[in-house]
């Protein structure tokens, strides 16, 4: 397939997808407009997460962390003057933040560039161990976001939070940046750069014995990540309003790790309808949770009864299907043209 | 033009080289033998700066004693690691590109690709294939093309021939004189005692760290303390 036709049928794919979101805002109740929403967010964070552990082969559990960075940064540029005097009832906000103000795009950009600093300042250290390790570094560095948040009145409020945050990330901002975390993924992990990412992930050993500046690269995924994740978390804040340092626990870590593990790591279209299906059940399966009548049977609400499907769920997905719904593989134009002839000649 | 002098290498507490010098003549095979555990890849990777080490390494005259694994690859000295450690999820071509990742001249890559295809026709045919896909014997290849990409002066080989089948590890050592007759100087690392002398101009024998024996391939095979140590009597 040549590469103007590509580019055509990747145009009308985006503007099917627009069609279908300005056709949701006016027909969709605000419930389901929320979740859409939420889908794009979701999608931004996966993707993000895969890069660093579907693609580097960082396994890193510190997307909560790197997220409150981001909603934290986004939300006290986009908090109007006036709410931020009556919120900060503790202690008042310190001085520069408490009359800095941005527009909305310039906060989401800045919320993300704070996270890939944060990212920077911890990988130096903790991007020298490996495999569970890492794990169990960046797992203590988002906690210690969290604790730290709740610590400082003087800017993030404590305990008690940010509210009122203005209501900007409507689904042409979201989407829009989910867009933009999907262009610039594919392009990197595409590029030179992302081969060399795939072989230190492969074998990181070899990668060095090809010249291969291992930490560097490392570092710059890890940032990269940080920054899509912190700009995922400043879009969340603004999508719910409000967010306070228990917003940001493992649970939020472990919601966009399913997304990364139950899609594939290393592919990014399984990470996209991951996105999708993940987010999606996380809603509806909420009727788990309410009390359900089988004839005579009677099973009592249980909160937190989803939780365990999920679990379960992922338990099945890592003993059946390990490599997630698409495994490494991608759906690509050439690939979708390729299964339409095949359909048809079955048919023919 | 590969020189190591006066080695020290301790894991811990264990002094696992001991004064270690081996010297690699331009456009020769050398070759390490010695049991498990004796040194041999520690000394390969202590040359190629992997670990800490003290003592000293000139490649080609110019002391890499204290370089970085990246900058003594962008020197000219390339180690294919124990195990072929090819990139399983990346593809023949990209597995070669990486190997040429320390080089900027783009035409020259091409080219230098083309040769490793030559030298390697199957590389080509699979171009395409995941790495992961190929067989021992092809991976070995891959292994061995991908360190020629970057056109290094010296390539140093760890067990090239383990986890073979016999008539691959054949081909394996045929590759290897190939790639000598090529230009390329050859230090190589050896379990398989009697391959390894039969290709090699000079070697060097290592129990538990020190160097215990040196000579021509030729005479280290006629020796009775090799035949009975490695070579079964």
């Amino acid at each position: 397939m040549s590469a103007e036709r590509k580019k055509l049928l990747s145009v009308a794919a985006l503007s099917l997808m627009a069609l279908f979101l300005w056709w949701a805002q006016g027909h969709l109740d605000g419930y389901k407009i929320q979740i859409l929403n939420l889908v794009a967010i979701n999608i931004i964070l996966a993707l993000s997460l895969n890069l660093i552990y579907g693609f580097t082969g960082l396994f890193s559990l510190g997307h909560a962390g790197f997220m409150a960075v981001g909603a934290y940064v986004s939300s006290l540029l986009i908090l109007p003057a006036a709410q931020k005097e009556t919120i900060f009832l503790l202690e008042p906000l310190v001085w520069p933040l408490s009359v800095l103000q941005a527009p909305f795009f310039v906060a989401v950009l800045a919320g993300g560039v704070a996270a890939a600093l944060f990212g920077l300042l911890i990988s130096l250290p903790v991007l020298r161990l490996g495999g569970d390790y890492l794990g169990i570094a960046t797992l203590g560095f988002a906690e210690i976001v969290r604790v730290v948040a709740n610590n400082l009145p003087g800017i993030t409020n404590g305990a008690l939070g940010l509210k009122g945050i203005p209501h900007y990330a409507n689904i042409w901002w979201n989407y829009g940046w989910c867009l933009f975390t999907l262009y610039f993924i594919v392009r990197i992990v595409n590029s030179n750069f992302g081969n060399v990412l795939k072989a230190i992930r492969d074998d990181e050993t070899a990668a060095r014995a090809m010249g291969i500046d291992v930490l560097r690269c490392k570092v710059i995924s890890f940032a990269l990540g940080a920054f899509f994740a912190g700009v995922g978390g400043a879009l969340l804040a603004s999508l719910l309003t409000t967010i306070d340092p228990k917003m940001f626990l493992f649970l939020l870590t472990f919601n966009v790790l399913m997304i990364v593990v139950a899609g594939g790591l290393g592919s990014i279209s399984g990470t996209v309808i991951a996105g999708v299906v993940i987010t999606v059940l996380l809603e509806w399966l909420r009727f788990v949770e309410n009390p359900i009548d089988f004839g005579p049977i009677h099973i009592p609400g249980i909160p937190g009864m989803r939780m365990v499907i999920f679990s379960l769920a992922l338990l099945f997905i890592i003993l059946f299907r390990r490599e997630g719904i698409m495994g490494m593989r991608e759906i690509t134009w050439d690939g979708l043209a390729c299964a339409c002839r095949r359909g048809g000649k079955d048919r023919g | 033009m590969l020189r190591a002098e006066h080695l020290d290498v301790f894991y811990g507490g264990i002094h696992a080289l001991k004064d270690v010098s081996i010297n690699i003549p331009q456009g020769k095979i050398v070759t390490l033998i010695g049991a498990n555990g004796a040194g041999k890849s520690s000394t390969l990777r202590a040359i190629s700066g992997l670990i800490r080490k003290t003592g000293k390494v000139f490649l080609g005259g110019e002391d890499i004693s204290s370089a970085t694994p990246e900058a003594i690859t962008a020197g000219g000295l390339v180690l294919v690691p124990e195990g072929r450690k090819i990139f399983p999820h990346l593809t023949v071509y990209e597995n070669l590109m990486l190997g040429a990742y320390v080089r900027n001249d783009k035409a020259g890559v091409n080219e230098t690709r083309d040769w490793v295809y030559d030298l390697f026709p199957r590389l080509r045919e699979r171009a395409w294939q995941k790495g992961g896909t190929l067989s021992g014997g092809e991976q070995q290849m891959l292994a061995l093309g991908r360190a020629l990409m970057s056109r290094p002066g010296v390539i140093m080989m760890d067990e090239p021939s383990l986890g073979l089948a016999p008539l691959l590890v054949r081909e394996v050592f045929e590759i290897i004189s190939t790639i000598n007759a090529e230009g390329v100087t050859l230090l190589l690392v050896e379990q398989n005692a009697f391959a390894a002398l039969r290709v090699a101009h000079y070697a060097y024998v290592l129990e538990v760290g020190r160097i215990v024996l040196e000579g021509t391939g030729a005479e280290l095979l006629a020796d009775s303390r090799v035949r009975e140590a490695y070579l079964g009597g």
